[in-house]
């Protein structure tokens, strides 16, 4: 069987490239590297726009990348159906780039926050998240300043009722607490998908606990996923 | 020229040292040639009062391949792979302005490893603030935490590790330390030694601007209370165009098209460019109409001592010029080509034809000028050796006080300040922020390097000497206690003014102190960097050395963390606790004041404990281990009772007066758990290795349990241990 052929968006100020390339790896997939001027993305089944801080992020997070010509090209792909995961930057520049609902403000301790969060699986029918089991309680890092979702009333209700969204901040008996918010996302949210389940976006970054030496391998399940629903 | 001493005062020269410029020049410099000078000749520059001092640092040993004099040290550790990192400064500007001040300094530091053909894996920050409880001080505190975490975070490069102090003599005068860690490949190293007689000089990255002009020159002077107008003085960093500038230049470094290459640091143009002909031993010619400007109408001077940040100087190949520009232009840099290498050992300086600057290099760097100050022992040191604890009274709750010195704000806990950094970027460090040393895994390998930094400056202030050697010592016993050997150590060296000669007698003995320990130990410093000035109005900082140390570990599932691990494992105290208080947490905490003789040390006994800790890890038989460090066993107790979320009941058969135990601070002391099975054997290597051994307790439960003095829940260590900053 040929191996999956996934592409990790590079722009200018991306730096979890690298990361996300070597878990890909580790998970039995092709990967390319995909440099932010290319036009096309035929041939890839799977696109990452991997965490950094895209053109610096001195405006808004994600509001200059969603202006690359990748971006053009990325959403003839997702025209085509093709699968997009974006973690932490790669999240907000879908938001900026209105290919999900809703919009990141800065933390609310306004502060940058690194450390281990407990999330909880809200959604496995996704071909993101069909290996985990529905209410597991994972454990992965976040790295961001601004991670706090946001969306009005109504994008919210709309978001609940499709049910897009797929993890929540929890404690570690799975209540979502505002104890256990890091940010304070609305809801707790800390990932949603698109209403048709092939865009997901996620804060906390599953790259960085998939494998049992870095702490946590609770991540690798959505690359594993993702490449048995392509497979 | 007219005014001349005022210029010289206002440039930070000296009349002699004028002197010695025009004798040596046969004329009168010009204005920009005396910028020049003033750069180049700063003691940031120069080392001039330093020099004779650093050479008796033991600086090679048969891993390093790059001592001091490089950008940074470079170290081999097997498989093809290198080590490179150093420690440098960044003091006065994070004063001045501490968000960029910091901020800079991050980027720097970075610069200097990846200007080697090393990728950046991690950052270690060493911070020295007043106490933290006025608004000024919050002030600097959340200003430079925040620079760090801007800078490194963007970048991409984890920070995992430092220290923060705090103490009443970095009131006016705080301190930022940053050391940055790379990995490289031993035949892919690249140096800032220039060839090739009409080789290309490119000129990379941001463009130059007119902030940072004479930082060189900040950093070689005392502050006064006129400080705050430097404040247009510090740089500005920004971090997209240093991540830029690194991919980019690690790309080209993949081809064949650099000769030398060197960041623009202090001084910016002018160290580059004279640095790296100077080490080729050939001239260099610069055009400054080529050089990318951000501003109208800068002076020569301006832009040859501009400290604008994210900038490289490049000597290329000849016929690789297409190379070097595609690769830059790629990453959407600017690249010039500004100058080239010349036969005659000379800095020239024009815009298109006319001559601005012509100086010999040899009297820009072999003939500055070198200092051997007066050196004397100040009188407060006589005082300093008298028992500290004779005046400690004696304690009535001892649980009140565990919990207080935990909650002090130099022992608590410090996730408030490295939770705002990223430490898991690069999925690569297996051993985070907290421990006693970090660990970074490289991939492709079964290795890691292990890091720390240290430098308690209440020790150095009492004795300089022992100080400093207790400073190498605890960073070796930090990184054997992640199951590390220690390969090599960068230094930092922070003191008051060198022109008053008790400072300079702390610093040589500083510097004596670090080399006795380093040869004890075998250890060479690779890298370093020194920091004077370090005085506000007059009153100069503690002496801080400050040790950053890499250590190796060969395969990293064998790696040890701190946390207590199972019910029922045998607590063990490697080492003995002695009746030293002087200069202690405790002390300060219960007296207010730093006093006394400094606990003994003795860097061969050190060595011999390390050796025992990593033969004993080699069996597998140590589950956690820690050091004793500020605030002595009964912080090292709580913190791997913290670490494990488990209790342990301890018994301790007194010598000395239980406070007197549980908080002094003496050396060479390692608490460790293991299987009770293992117990004799370690008993029994213990004393082969000729080093005291006491079982001190066992893990198990909720609480911590000191005899019949003290019983506390884990949940208030952690409570207390949470509240301090």
């Amino acid at each position: 069987m040929s191996k999956i052929k996934a592409g990790v968006v590079v722009f200018p100020g991306t730096n979890c490239d690298r990361d996300t390339h070597y878990a890909l790896k580790l998970s039995g997939f092709d990967v390319d590297y995909v440099w932010y001027e290319k036009k096309t993305l035929k041939g890839y089944q799977l696109i990452i726009i991997p965490g950094g801080f895209s053109y610096g992020d001195y405006l808004r997070a994600g509001a200059l990348a969603r202006f690359s010509p990748v971006m053009d090209a990325l959403k003839q792909y997702i025209d085509n159906r093709g699968l997009v995961l974006g973690i932490c930057n790669g999240f907000q520049i879908l938001l900026e780039a209105r290919l999900l609902p809703g919009a990141m403000l800065k933390n609310n301790t306004l502060k940058f926050i690194c450390k281990d969060v407990y999330i909880k699986v809200e959604r496995n029918d996704t071909p993101f998240t069909f290996l985990y089991k529905r209410g597991d309680i994972i454990k992965l890092p976040i790295a961001h300043a601004e991670g706090n979702y946001y969306a009005t009333k109504q994008v919210l209700d709309t978001v609940e009722e499709h049910n897009q969204i797929v993890f929540r901040y929890v404690d570690k008996s799975g209540n979502p607490t505002i104890e256990a918010n890091p940010n304070g996302s609305i809801n707790n949210i800390a990932g949603i998908c698109s209403l048709d389940g092939n865009i997901l976006a996620m804060m906390p970054h599953p790259e960085r606990a998939s494998e049992p030496i870095l702490g946590s391998d609770d991540g690798k399940k959505i690359f594993l996923s993702i490449k048995k629903a392509l497979g | 020229m007219e005014n001349i001493e005022k210029i010289l005062k206002s440039l930070n020269l000296t009349v002699e040292e004028y002197n010695r410029i025009v004798k040596n020049l046969g004329r009168e410099p010009n204005i920009t040639e005396l910028w020049i000078f003033s750069a180049m000749w700063s003691e940031h520059c120069s080392y001039k009062s330093s020099k004779i001092y650093l050479r008796r640092m033991p600086s090679s040993g048969k891993d390093v391949i790059i001592g001091p004099g490089e950008n940074a040290g470079v170290v081999s550790i097997g498989d093809g792979l290198a080590v490179v990192f150093k420690m440098e400064s960044h003091n006065h500007p994070s004063f001045i302005e501490p968000y960029n001040g910091a901020a800079t300094g991050v980027g720097g530091i970075l610069r200097d490893i990846f200007t080697m053909g090393a990728r950046p894996v991690a950052i270690l920050d060493s911070l020295r603030f007043g106490e933290p409880y006025s608004d000024k001080m919050r002030y600097l505190i959340d200003g430079v935490v925040a620079g760090i975490s801007g800078y490194g975070n963007c970048m991409g490069i984890p920070t995992v590790g430092g220290e923060i102090y705090f103490d009443e003599t970095y009131e006016n005068n705080i301190l930022v330390n940053a050391m940055a860690v790379g990995i490289a490949s031993v035949d892919k190293i690249f140096l800032a030694k220039a060839s090739g007689v009409g080789n290309p000089v490119f000129y990379v990255g941001s463009k130059t601007g007119r902030d940072g002009i004479h930082g060189a020159t900040m950093a070689s002077a005392s502050f006064t209370e006129a400080t705050a107008e430097l404040k247009p003085t510090v740089q500005v960093g920004d971090p997209f165009m240093e991540k830029l500038l690194m991919e980019a230049c690690l790309e080209l470094m993949q081809g064949n098209h650099i000769v030398a290459i060197q960041d623009m640091g202090a001084a910016g143009l002018t160290s580059s460019s004279v640095e790296m002909a100077a080490k080729g031993a050939l001239g260099i010619e610069l055009d400054l109409e080529k050089v990318p400007k951000r501003e109208e109408g800068m002076l020569p001077y301006e832009i040859m001592l501009s400290e604008s940040q994210e900038r490289m100087l490049l000597v290329a190949r000849k016929g690789h010029e297409k190379a070097v520009e595609r690769v830059f232009k790629k990453w959407g840099l600017d690249v010039s080509l500004i100058g080239r290498l010349v036969e005659q050992k000379e800095l020239i300086v024009k815009t298109n034809d006319q001559v601005h600057a012509k100086l010999p290099l040899d009297l820009l760097v072999d003939k500055a000028p070198v200092y051997t100050r007066d050196a004397r022992m100040p009188a407060y040191i006589r005082d300093a050796t008298v028992k500290a604890s004779e005046q400690i009274p004696h304690p009535e709750n001892y649980k009140g006080l565990l919990l207080k010195i935990l909650s002090s704000p130099t022992i608590s806990n410090k996730s408030w300040v490295y939770e705002q950094y990223d430490h898991s970027v690069g999925t690569d460090t297996i051993i985070k922020p907290g421990a006693d040393a970090s660990i970074v895994r490289i991939k492709g390998t079964s290795k890691g390097i292990a890091l720390t930094t240290d430098g308690n400056s209440r020790y150095t202030y009492l004795s300089p000497y022992t100080g400093a050697q207790i400073a190498v010592c605890e960073a070796g016993r930090n990184i054997a206690c992640v199951g590390a050997k220690p390969l090599a150590i960068t230094d930092c060296l922070n003191f008051g003014n060198p022109e008053n000669p008790e400072v300079m007698w702390q610093f040589i003995e500083s510097i004596n102190g670090i080399t006795s320990a380093c040869l004890a130990m075998n250890i060479p410093v690779v890298s370093g960097n020194v920091s004077f000035y370090n005085e506000t109005e007059g009153r100069s900082i503690y002496p801080t050395p400050v040790i950053g140390m890499v250590g190796l570990i060969e395969d990293v599932r064998t790696r040890i963390t701190p946390d207590f691990k199972d019910d029922g494992d045998t607590i063990i105290l490697l080492g003995e606790t002695l009746d030293e208080c002087g200069g202690s947490e405790y002390l300060k905490l219960v007296t207010g004041k730093i006093y006394g003789k400094p606990p003994n040390v003795s860097p061969d006994t050190e060595k011999r404990l390390i050796e025992l800790l990593l033969a004993m890890n080699k069996l597998h038989i140590i589950k956690s281990a820690s050091d004793c460090s500020e605030g002595g066993l009964g912080v090292t107790l709580s913190q791997c009772a913290i670490a494990g979320d488990k209790g342990a009941r301890i018994n301790i058969k007194w010598k000395y007066r239980p406070d007197i135990e549980l908080f002094s601070e003496s050396q060479h002391r390692i608490v460790l758990t293991s299987s009770h099975k293992y117990t004799n054997k370690i008993k029994q290597m213990a004393k082969a290795y000729n080093i005291p051994f006491t079982v001190i307790g066992i893990v198990g439960g909720r609480y911590l349990t000191i005899d019949d003095i003290l019983n506390v829940s884990v949940d208030e260590l952690k409570a207390a241990y949470n509240k301090g900053l």
